[in-house]
C-alpha cells in the first residue's frame, strides 16, 4: 500500500491515526461553529479572536511556572488562550458599541495589539531560566508532532459540545443573523446571542489551536461556511454541510500531510480546504462559475427562440440561422421559415405572455421583479395569481395570432 | 399652533385599554435627539398610521417602542403592561431593506421564524406549525413561492413574506415599518386587505406610512411626528391642513395642502 493509503485507512501508526481523528473532528466543529459568524458577515472577528490567544498562552506559562510547574500543562495553556481571547472578543464589542468606530478598525487594532504583547510575552520567556519553554512557539502555526491522547480527547469533548451549542442556538443565531432588529422585537437579547455566537467560535479556536495554530484557524473557520455557502439555499443546511466540508479538509489533511515527510498538517488541512472551495466556486449547481456560464448559455438560446417565435406571430420573416435552427429543431418551423401548426400555437401564446410582461413592467417599478423577464419564465413563476389577474384585466381578452 | 401646545414634558397618564402607548419618550443617536419626550397613545382595534418628513423620527419611534433600540427615557405599555411582559402579543415587520435578501433562507423558514418564540430552543417545528406557516403565506397570497430562495422575490413579494412572518405570530398588536415603501399596486392592496381583516377581528395595527394620499382610505387613527409630537387623533379630525402644515412645514406645497384637505371634506 501507498504511504497516502495507509494513512487513509489509519494504518499509518498511532500518532498518525490520532492526528487524523483529531483533525476531522477539530473541522467538523470550526465549519459548523464557523457558519454563522460568516452568515453574520463578521468572519474576520475570528481572525481578531485567534490572535488574541496567544498573550493567553504567554499568561499561563508565566504563571504556572511561577506556581512551580513545568508550565506544559496543556489545560492551564488553553485556559489561558480562552481567556485572553474572550478580553479580546468583548474589546472588539466594547469599541464598535460604544465609539464611532467600526468593527473592521477594532478588530484590526485587537488583533495587532494583543498579537504584539503575546510575542513580547514568548520572547520574555525564552529568556526565561525555569520551566520547559520549547515548542510554546507551535502555538503559531500548530503542531502535530507528539500529539498526545489527551490532546484528541480535548478536541472531541471541545469539538462536540461546540457543534451541540451551534445545533442549540440554531434558531436564535439564524434569526440575529438574517434580521438583528426582529429578533430583538421578538424579545431576544442580541448581544447576548452575538456574545454566543462568538464565544463558540473562540471555544474552537483555542480547542484547535495546537493543531492548526492561530494564525490558520480562521481559515477552518471561514472557508467551510464559505464553500458550503454553494450548495444549498437554507441556513440549517449550510452548518452541516459546512461541517462535512472542515471534518473532510481535515481528515484528508492530516493523511497527506503523514503520507509524506515534511509537510506542515496545519496548512495541508487548509490547502485542502481551499481545494473543496474551489471546486465548489467553479462547478456547485446554482451559484457556481460554470453553472453561471451554463445559464447565461441556455439563456442565449432562450432569448432567441423568444424573439424567433415573436417573430412568427408578428409574421415577421426570421432573420438569423441560429434562431431558425432552433426553432426548426423543435418542429416550430419548418426550413424555409414557414410556421408549423405547433409554431403558431406557440406563438400565439408567448405573444400574450409578452403582452402581460408588458403591462407588468407598466405597473411594477421594481427592476428586480421586472429584470427577472427573460423570455422564456411564464409570468406566472415570476407573479402572484392576483398579480397576473390584474394584468389580464388591463389587457383585454386574448387575441388569436392569424395564421400564416 | 397645535405644536405650540404640544410640545411640553408634561406627561399623561396612559390609557389601560391602549393598545400601545408611549410616555415621555426620548431616542438619540449621538447628543441629537430624533425622538423628544414624544407621548403616544394608539387605540386598540385600530389602524393607526404614524407620519412624517423623512428624518422626524417615524422608525426610531417603532424600534424604540419595541425596544429594538435603546431609549433614553420614556416608558412603554401594551395593553398597559410593560413591553416584556407583552412580547407575545406584539409582531413587527420591519422595512424591508433593513436584511440581507442573498441570505440562505426559503419563504417558508423566514415565515416560521414568526414561530421560534413560541417553538424555543429545543422545541421541533410540528407539521401543524409549517401548515401554519403555509396558511400566513396563502392568506398574503404567496403559497406558491415556499420553496424560494428570498432572494428571488419581488420588494412586493418580499414584503408580504415580512407581513407572512408576522401573521405566524398571531398577535394582538401589529407593527410595521413603511409596509407600503417600494411595493407594486396589486402588493398595496393585498396588504391593506389583511391588515383591515386583522382589525375586524379585533387586532390593532400601527403603521409608519409616507403615502399622505392614502391616509384618509387605510387609517382611522393618525400620529404625526416630526422629532416631537405634533398630533394625534381621529384621522377625520386631526388630519387636516392645519396639522399638516405644523408637521412638515414648508416641504409641503400649499396646493397639495388642499387637496388633501378637500379629499378629507369630500369623505
Amino acid at each position: 500500500m501507498s504511504p497516502f493509503f495507509e494513512a487513509l485507512l489509519l494504518q499509518a501508526g498511532y500518532n498518525a491515526a490520532l492526528v487524523a481523528i483529531g483533525a476531522a473532528l477539530l473541522g467538523f466543529a470550526a465549519g459548523s461553529s464557523g457558519t454563522f459568524l460568516f452568515l453574520r458577515k463578521r468572519a474576520l472577528v475570528s481572525d481578531a479572536v485567534a490572535h488574541a490567544t496567544l498573550p493567553g498562552v504567554g499568561l499561563a506559562f508565566i504563571v504556572m511556572v511561577s506556581l512551580g510547574g513545568d508550565g506544559r500543562s496543556l489545560l492551564g495553556l488553553l485556559l489561558g488562550s480562552a481567556l485572553t481571547a474572550w478580553i479580546g472578543l468583548l474589546t472588539i464589542e466594547w469599541i464598535t458599541r460604544r465609539t464611532r468606530l467600526a468593527e473592521d478598525a477594532a478588530i484590526g487594532a485587537v488583533l495587532g495589539v494583543f498579537f504584539g504583547i503575546g510575542i513580547v510575552l514568548l520572547t520574555v520567556i525564552q529568556s526565561m531560566s525555569a520551566g520547559r519553554q520549547a515548542g510554546l512557539e507551535s502555538f503559531l502555526l500548530g503542531s502535530t508532532a507528539g500529539m498526545l491522547f489527551q490532546d484528541a480527547v480535548v478536541i472531541a469533548v471541545g469539538g462536540s459540545l461546540t457543534v451541540f451549542a451551534t445545533w442549540l442556538l440554531r434558531r436564535p443565531m439564524t434569526l440575529v443573523a438574517f434580521d438583528g432588529d426582529y429578533a430583538a422585537a421578538l424579545g431576544y437579547d442580541v448581544r447576548r446571542i452575538d456574545l454566543l455566537m462568538m464565544g463558540l467560535v473562540m471555544a474552537v479556536t483555542v480547542i484547535g489551536l495546537k493543531l492548526v495554530g492561530l494564525i490558520l484557524i480562521v481559515a477552518m473557520l471561514i472557508i467551510p461556511a464559505v464553500t458550503a455557502r454553494f450548495w444549498t439555499e437554507r441556513s440549517g443546511r449550510v452548518i452541516w454541510v459546512a461541517g462535512a466540508v472542515g471534518g473532510l479538509s481535515g481528515y484528508l489533511g492530516a493523511v497527506l500531510s503523514a503520507s509524506a515527510p515534511a509537510l506542515p498538517t496545519g496548512p495541508i488541512i487548509v490547502l485542502v480546504a481551499a481545494v473543496l472551495f474551489v471546486v465548489s466556486l467553479l462547478f456547485a449547481p446554482g451559484r457556481g462559475v460554470l453553472a453561471a456560464v451554463l445559464r447565461h448559455r441556455s439563456f442565449q438560446a432562450r432569448v432567441h427562440r423568444r424573439q424567433g417565435l415573436l417573430a412568427l406571430a408578428a409574421q415577421h420573416p426570421i432573420r438569423e440561422a441560429y434562431t431558425l435552427r432552433l426553432l426548426a429543431r423543435e418542429g416550430l418551423v419548418r426550413p424555409d421559415g414557414v410556421p408549423t401548426e405547433a409554431g403558431r400555437a406557440q406563438a400565439a401564446k408567448v405573444a400574450r405572455d409578452e403582452r402581460r410582461w408588458d403591462v407588468a413592467r407598466e405597473i411594477h417599478q421594481d427592476a428586480g421583479l421586472t429584470g427577472r423577464y427573460d423570455g422564456v419564465t411564464p409570468i406566472e413563476e415570476v407573479f402572484t395569481a392576483d398579480e397576473i389577474t390584474e394584468f389580464d384585466r388591463r389587457l383585454g381578452p386574448p387575441t388569436a395570432v392569424g395564421g400564416a | 399652533m397645535v405644536a405650540a401646545q404640544d410640545g411640553r414634558i408634561a406627561q399623561e397618564p396612559p390609557p389601560s385599554d391602549a393598545a400601545l402607548a408611549v410616555r415621555g419618550l426620548t431616542v438619540s443617536y449621538g447628543e441629537k435627539p430624533a425622538v423628544f419626550s414624544v407621548d403616544a397613545t394608539f387605540p386598540a382595534k385600530t389602524m393607526s398610521a404614524i407620519i412624517g418628513p423623512n428624518g422626524a423620527g417615524k422608525s426610531t419611534l417603532l424600534k424604540a417602542a419595541l425596544g429594538v433600540i435603546p431609549r433614553l427615557s420614556g416608558e412603554i405599555l401594551v395593553f398597559g403592561k410593560p413591553i416584556d411582559q407583552a412580547r407575545d402579543r406584539i409582531a413587527y415587520v420591519p422595512q424591508r431593506a433593513s436584511v440581507d435578501w442573498d441570505f440562505p433562507t426559503t419563504v417558508l423558514d423566514v415565515v416560521q421564524m414568526g414561530l421560534y418564540r413560541k417553538v424555543g430552543l429545543l422545541g421541533r417545528l410540528s407539521g401543524a406549525m409549517a401548515a401554519r406557516a403555509r396558511d400566513c403565506l396563502a392568506r398574503v397570497g404567496m403559497q406558491d413561492f415556499a420553496h424560494r430562495q428570498i432572494g428571488q422575490l419581488s420588494g412586493g413579494q418580499q414584503q408580504r413574506v415580512f407581513l407572512a412572518r408576522a401573521l405566524a405570530q398571531d398577535a394582538d398588536l401589529y407593527l410595521l415599518d413603511e409596509p407600503f415603501a417600494g411595493v407594486d399596486a396589486a402588493t398595496e392592496r393585498a396588504i391593506i386587505d389583511v391588515l383591515k381583516t386583522l382589525q375586524s377581528e379585533g387586532k390593532a395595527v400601527v403603521a409608519v406610512h409616507h403615502d399622505l394620499s392614502t391616509v384618509r382610505d387605510y387609517f382611522d387613527h393618525v400620529f404625526l411626528i416630526n422629532v416631537r409630537r405634533i398630533a394625534e387623533g381621529p384621522v377625520a379630525t386631526t388630519f387636516t391642513a392645519e396639522t399638516l402644515q405644523a408637521t412638515y412645514g414648508g416641504r409641503l406645497a400649499a396646493t397639495h395642502l388642499d387637496e388633501l384637505a378637500v379629499a378629507g371634506g369630500a369623505q
